[in-house]
């Protein structure tokens, strides 16, 4: 794997930092006009999720981390562990609880999400930034206090939690925003 | 407006209150040459340098792009100009970021007579007109450590100073042997960012390890006669009161010569014609250089000079 010096830093790039993969998210040259420059750094842990600031003396650098992000079809879960493949190779994955944990409100069998690998092992999944889901359970609403933004929750059927209008109503398909789980719109039932 | 006219617009009318403030000082305006064949050998500031072929110089020769236009502009105060000021492109190798391009403009002006303190005066008028904000704070190196970080750099060893860039979730990748380096680093990281919020500010009186080309001022201990500008936490100006002892200057120079070499850094061929101007006598003065890139974008609230620049340098 590659060797990456601060002047190759750039937003995105993935390198192993104390044993882990991580990903940089910020990247800012800082140099006083008498000083020593530098490159002040935000990553993130990509097995943690966690942002770590680091400060780079200029020309050091840090070994590459060998991720990549596929796209991959959610199978079934047995229970233990969630099943994925590649649509194209048929090749399978399996991803434990910790790597499922932001996806896991939002996805059912058969969409297609985002894998990180880690040395071909799944680090992560990232859910479809939209999806359609039906609600299973939201109070009926029938003041017609339409007046304020508040809404009111709604259970779906992967379990989350999200707000909704007080007009939807149980059974009628939303789709939501994965990334910030706000409601946007109520989906004509196809079915 | 169309955004390019509108930077055009602020820059000219910066340029215009620049020249009409140094008018009624009686300070001149100068140019001097971009090319030489001496350079600033300040192993953290790097030139850029092209090649001459042709007539006159058959063998060809490396002329180096100026860092700024100290050089030329001291042995125009050595031949006894008076006071002057210049607005010219500077050039720095490797200098690239938000608050950085490798050629930026800089406003770089001469106070015959004037100390530190004084020059502090005038650029404190001049950031008054052009940024339209109040007076300036000043305040000394140490008593700005003692303020924001609690550290009183007298008593301060190597240790103190990592254990207090620790504290503040400073972690540094690569080794830093000097104290300095951890000055800096606490500078800009702990400290910069709180400077010149509300109107600018003065910070003055340098450890004399970093004089870089300002006097050294007798006392306990001795400081550099050197003052940076700070508005927004943005490093805006950086001034000297003078070295004119020409030993002096060269050793510093031989100096960064030295710590060049133990980098593997290549050497840089000194301006001995500066030097030598130096050796002639050079009149107490005090100078100042700003970047006026950056007190454009002040002027206009950005948070970045490219926004400020019709080509940044990847699209120049």
């Amino acid at each position: 794997m590659s060797v990456y010096s601060t002047n190759e830093f750039k937003n995105g790039l993935k390198l192993m930092l104390d044993g882990d993969p991580c990903s940089i998210i910020e990247n800012e040259f800082v140099k006083p006009g008498k000083g020593q420059a530098f490159n002040r750094v935000k990553l993130r842990n990509l097995k943690t999720g966690r942002v770590l600031e680091r400060t780079f003396k200029s020309g050091e650098s840090l070994p590459g981390a060998d991720v990549v992000e596929v796209e991959m079809q959610y199978l079934y879960n047995d229970g233990e562990i969630w099943h994925f493949m590649v649509v194209d190779t048929y090749e399978q994955y399996v991803v434990s609880k910790a790597g499922m944990e932001d996806a896991l409100p939002w996805i059912k069998e058969q969409d297609i999400c985002l894998v990180t690998l880690w040395d071909n092992a799944p680090l992560s999944v990232q859910a479809p930034n939209f999806v359609v889901l039906r609600i299973v359970e939201t109070d009926p609403g029938l003041r017609g206090d339409t007046s304020g933004g508040g809404g009111k929750p709604a259970t779906l059927e992967t379990g989350a939690v999200v707000r909704v209008p007080l007009f939807v109503q149980t059974d009628e398909l939303i789709r939501v925003d994965t990334r910030n789980g706000t409601y946007l719109v109520r989906v004509k039932d196809e079915s | 407006m169309n955004p390019s006219l509108k930077q055009a617009r602020a820059r000219a009318a910066l340029y215009d209150s620049i020249r009409a403030f140094f008018k009624t000082r009686d300070v001149l305006e100068v140019e001097t040459p971009i090319l030489s064949r001496g350079a600033l050998p300040d192993p953290v500031i790097l030139s850029f340098s092209t090649q001459y072929h042709g007539h006159l110089l058959p063998q060809g020769d490396t002329f180096y792009m100026q860092t700024s236009p100290e050089f030329p502009m001291k042995r125009l105060l050595a031949a006894q100009i008076g006071s002057i000021y210049q607005i010219c492109k500077t050039f720095r190798n490797g200098e690239a970021g938000r608050w950085h391009n490798p050629e930026f403009t800089m406003l770089e002006w001469y106070r015959m007579g004037f100390n530190h303190h004084q020059l502090m005066d005038e650029m404190d008028a001049l950031l008054q007109v052009t940024l339209s904000c109040q007076a300036a704070d000043r305040i000394t190196y140490r008593d700005m450590f003692k303020e924001v970080l609690g550290l009183d750099l007298l008593l301060a060893d190597i240790d103190t100073l990592k254990q207090c860039a620790a504290e503040n979730n400073i972690q540094i990748m690569g080794s830093l042997h000097e104290k300095d380096e951890w000055l800096n680093v606490l500078m800009s990281h702990a400290i910069e960012p709180t400077l010149g919020m509300q109107r600018p500010i003065f910070v003055y009186d340098f450890p004399a390890s970093q004089a870089a080309l300002a006097r050294v001022l007798p006392g306990e201990p001795p400081v550099a006669a050197r003052f940076e500008v700070y508005v927004k936490g943005i490093e805006l100006a950086n001034g000297f009161y003078e070295l004119t002892d020409a030993n002096e200057q060269r050793q510093r120079f031989v100096k960064n010569n030295q710590d060049r070499a133990q980098a593997n850094m290549p050497q840089m061929p000194l301006d001995e014609n500066f030097l030598q101007s130096l050796e002639q006598g050079m009149p107490d003065c005090s100078g100042v250089a700003l970047g006026v890139d950056r007190l454009l974008a002040l002027q206009l609230g950005l948070d970045n000079i490219q926004d400020i620049l019709h080509f940044n340098w990847l699209n120049a």
